[in-house]
């Protein structure tokens, strides 16, 4: 806001000719003055809701949780701060929950992504074919989407349960001994990234086939011309004609998966939600900072994981421009 | 034509910079009560923040205040989770909003509360008419220099509720009187019978009792010292008693005597209605969540019991925040909802053991029998199991979540098969990182 007033007197009307002062001087130089007003501030002020609100809401919580990451800090006492330095950072590289965090959230991100990104792209192609009742088919696959994260992890923590499950009761009548999806580690992976998989592979879909649909019919017809399958239509033409499409929901995925947070909570139920795990086997690294501030209670901590997790996608972005630009220096 | 488009223009930008001027300022704002309470209409309105089963709401206790008192209005908002009420208690006693005027405080939490946030509730110590309470109760939530931060609602004194028919097909006497007498004075017997059952027990798929957490915790409260000495400084690594608890929970742990359940998280309920365990080691305040999710189709299966030794498991406390608008009101209804009727009147109805030790002594309590629970004498068992505790209880700051951790320790062993001295380290690291 601050930005548009002080910038248009700057660029204000040439002070008009001294000792001529005119009433409809004034009125002109002032609709003159509004009108450059206008030009000049009026898209500042149509984009300040945006900033303010991101200021507020991020920018200054930002900034300040690594004022607090610098700090001992209790919930309880949170106007007794101790100043430590990073100190919290050292610990925290030398913590090993904080490797084993990071080390599920990756691996549940992959376990989580892949065949979430896979599946979107063949659920997108097959409701790119024309067919009967495709609108419905198209908003049944974005329902998952929208149903909350709570509903759908409790849904899924019911159906993997150890005792009376649907999956272990479907495991049971083809001889298969009953998993303990929750404490073992792997089956509670694979448990939290199924919830995930089914939440987001149809809106992963909806947008890859909005980009299938603008990729013009006449490459099809060309390919067709030149004897390719429907396999290699696909490969050949549908897949590179997307591929911004695709970059794009792995970005996504990707900061989505750094993030898991809601449905290790609920899958753990309680005090493990909030752990992941008795044994930590599925704690991410949402999870650890949840863990510390609302557990533990240490403010402080909490606001380091926090700040580790920031620091970390910048690094995964740094990189992978990296690769990118030496890619295109090489060919 | 241009001019109007630039009005509009010059309108809609006033319109969206007001607006997110609005949006940053509209969260600093909001109503002039802190706690939601206050005089509206000529009503007074007092808010409650609770959690669990205490007993106020569901026994019809606050209507029955409203309709003593037509001006008073009460709104209580109950959390099912201690845990998660407990962690939006201190959020919002740190930022000093969103509080209720009378706030529910878990033994667990208490000396965390009387150390750091005693300035943030009301005195009780002057409020006529609230001397008959068990002396360590009150004591639990006292200040230094004499402050009451809060009036007791119930304690958790212990029993072991067991299935009958289990006990039956197992070989063993299923009679209450016979069933204490196999393990009277010792929780080792305890685990000895354990041992009985799984080799006597005819049917499938019933585990002796339903987590070791549950007899750890049974151990460890029957003990004036747990997890601090008197100081406030950590005892657990040297305590034998908290040793001894952890052995004998890792030992039913690992002989497969445990349900491998977690207490009051969704897989023990349907545990407790397909009868997967045959005994639990239940404080008063759980026998109504027992016949709650067992169900109709249980009733009468189980019974109660006395436990090999006296102790205290829990018990809550009712607080009045000092920057409430009607505290005095406040103030009253929880003397009130803590007077010996009352806590006699919750007891009756599901079962929660007063703290009032004039209640305790009432004939209503005395001689109360749990229908449920195959007509026990539970006013007789409790009443007596309360006289066992310790009368003095050291409680430290992070009483909740040290608890918390080691039943997380216990499932480690029982669960995923660790050694108990590496989950014990585990536990012991995880205690380190939590008090800070």
């Amino acid at each position: 806001m601050a930005t548009s007033t002080t910038k248009v007197p700057a660029g204000g009307t040439p002070p008009g000719p001294p000792g001529e002062p005119s009433a409809r001087g004034t009125a002109r130089r002032r609709g003159a003055l509004l009108h450059r007003l206008d030009i000049k501030g009026a898209p500042y002020a149509f984009v300040a809701p945006f900033f303010v609100v991101f200021a507020a809401f991020s920018f200054y919580p930002l900034v300040y949780t690594s004022w607090i990451s610098l700090h001992d800090v209790e919930l309880a006492t949170l106007d007794v701060m101790e100043w430590v330095a990073l100190d919290n950072y050292v610990d925290l590289w030398g913590d090993s929950r904080f490797w084993n965090a990071l080390r599920n959230t990756v691996t549940i991100g992959v376990i989580s992504t892949v065949p979430q990104l896979l599946m979107a792209l063949g659920l997108a192609h097959l409701l790119n074919y024309r067919m009967c009742a495709s609108l419905f088919f198209r908003v049944a696959s974005l329902v998952p989407y929208a149903t909350s994260v709570a509903a759908a992890a409790l849904v899924f923590t019911m159906i993997f349960e150890r005792d009376f499950g649907m999956i272990n009761w479907a495991l049971g009548t083809v001889g298969i001994d009953p998993v303990d999806w929750e404490a073992d580690k792997w089956p509670a992976q694979v448990a939290i990234s199924t919830i995930v998989i089914w939440r987001w592979t149809g809106y992963n879909a909806l947008l890859y086939l909005a980009a299938m649909q603008a990729i013009p019919a006449d490459r099809y017809e060309a390919a067709s011309l030149d004897g390719a399958s429907r396999w290699q239509q696909f490969t050949h033409v549908t897949v590179p004609g997307i591929r911004s499409t695709i970059v794009f929901t792995i970005v996504l995925s990707t900061i989505g998966a750094t993030q898991l947070f809601g449905e290790p909570l609920i899958f753990g139920q309680g005090p493990n939600g909030v752990t992941g795990g008795a044994d930590n086997q599925y704690q991410t690294l949402g999870l650890l900072l949840y863990e510390e501030g609302w557990k533990n209670y240490q403010m402080g901590r909490s606001a380091t994981v926090a700040w580790a997790m920031f620091l970390l996608l910048i690094l995964v972005f740094v990189v992978q421009r990296l690769i990118k630009r030496l890619r295109s220096r090489t060919s | 034509m241009g001019s109007l488009g630039s009005v509009r223009v010059r309108a809609s930008a006033a319109v969206a910079a007001v607006g997110a001027l609005t949006l940053v300022v509209g969260c600093s704002g909001g109503d002039d009560s802190v706690t939601g309470g206050g005089k509206k209409d000529g009503k007074t309105v007092i808010t409650m923040g609770l959690y669990g089963v205490m007993g106020i709401k569901e026994t019809g206790l606050l209507e029955k205040y409203e309709k003593e008192n037509p001006d008073v209005d009460i709104q209580a908002e109950i959390a099912g989770d201690e845990q998660t009420y407990y962690t939006a208690l201190q959020t919002r006693l740190a930022a000093g909003k969103g509080l209720k005027d009378i706030q529910g405080i878990e033994i667990g939490r208490a000396k965390e509360i009387t150390e750091t946030q005693a300035d943030k509730f009301a005195d009780f110590s002057k409020t006529p008419g609230t001397d008959h309470f068990l002396p360590w109760k009150e004591s639990q939530i006292s200040t230094e220099d004499g402050k009451v931060l809060g009036l007791g609602t119930d304690i958790g004194p212990m029993a072991v509720c067991y299935r009958k028919d289990y006990f039956e097909q197992a070989g063993l006497p299923t009679d209450r009187e016979e069933v204490a007498k196999l393990w009277a004075g010792d929780w080792k017997k305890y685990v000895e019978v354990g041992r009985t059952f799984k080799k006597d027990f005819k049917g499938d798929d019933v585990a002796y009792m339903d987590a070791a957490s549950g007899l750890f915790n049974a151990m460890v409260y029957g003990y004036p010292e747990q997890y601090y000495d008197e100081q406030g400084e950590l005892i657990y690594q040297t305590n034998p008693a908290v040793k001894e608890a952890w052995n004998l929970a890792a030992d039913a742990g690992e002989d497969g005597l445990t349900a491998k359940l977690r207490q009051f998280q969704p897989g023990w309920d349907p545990g407790l209605a397909n009868g997967t365990f045959a005994t639990a080691v239940c404080p008063a305040w759980m026998l109504s969540h027992i016949s709650e999710k067992a169900g109709p189709a249980n009733k009468g299966k189980w019974d109660v019991a006395r436990a090999p030794k006296g102790a205290n498991w829990g018990g809550s406390f009712l607080g009045v925040v000092e920057q409430s608008p009607v505290k005095e009101e406040a103030k009253k209804l929880v003397a009130w909802l803590t007077a010996p009727e009352q806590q006699a009147h919750i007891f009756k109805e599901i079962g929660n053991i007063p703290s009032s030790e004039q209640a305790l002594q009432s004939a209503d309590v005395k001689n109360a029998r749990s229908e449920y629970f195959n007509n026990a004498p539970i006013g007789q068992i409790f009443g007596a199991a309360a006289q066992e505790i310790p009368d003095k209880q050291v409680l430290g700051r992070k009483d909740g979540t040290i608890k918390d951790t080691f039943s997380q320790g216990l499932t480690l062993i029982e669960q995923q098969g660790t050694p108990r001295e590496e989950a014990w380290n585990t536990t012991a690291e995880r205690i380190e990182k939590a008090v800070g």
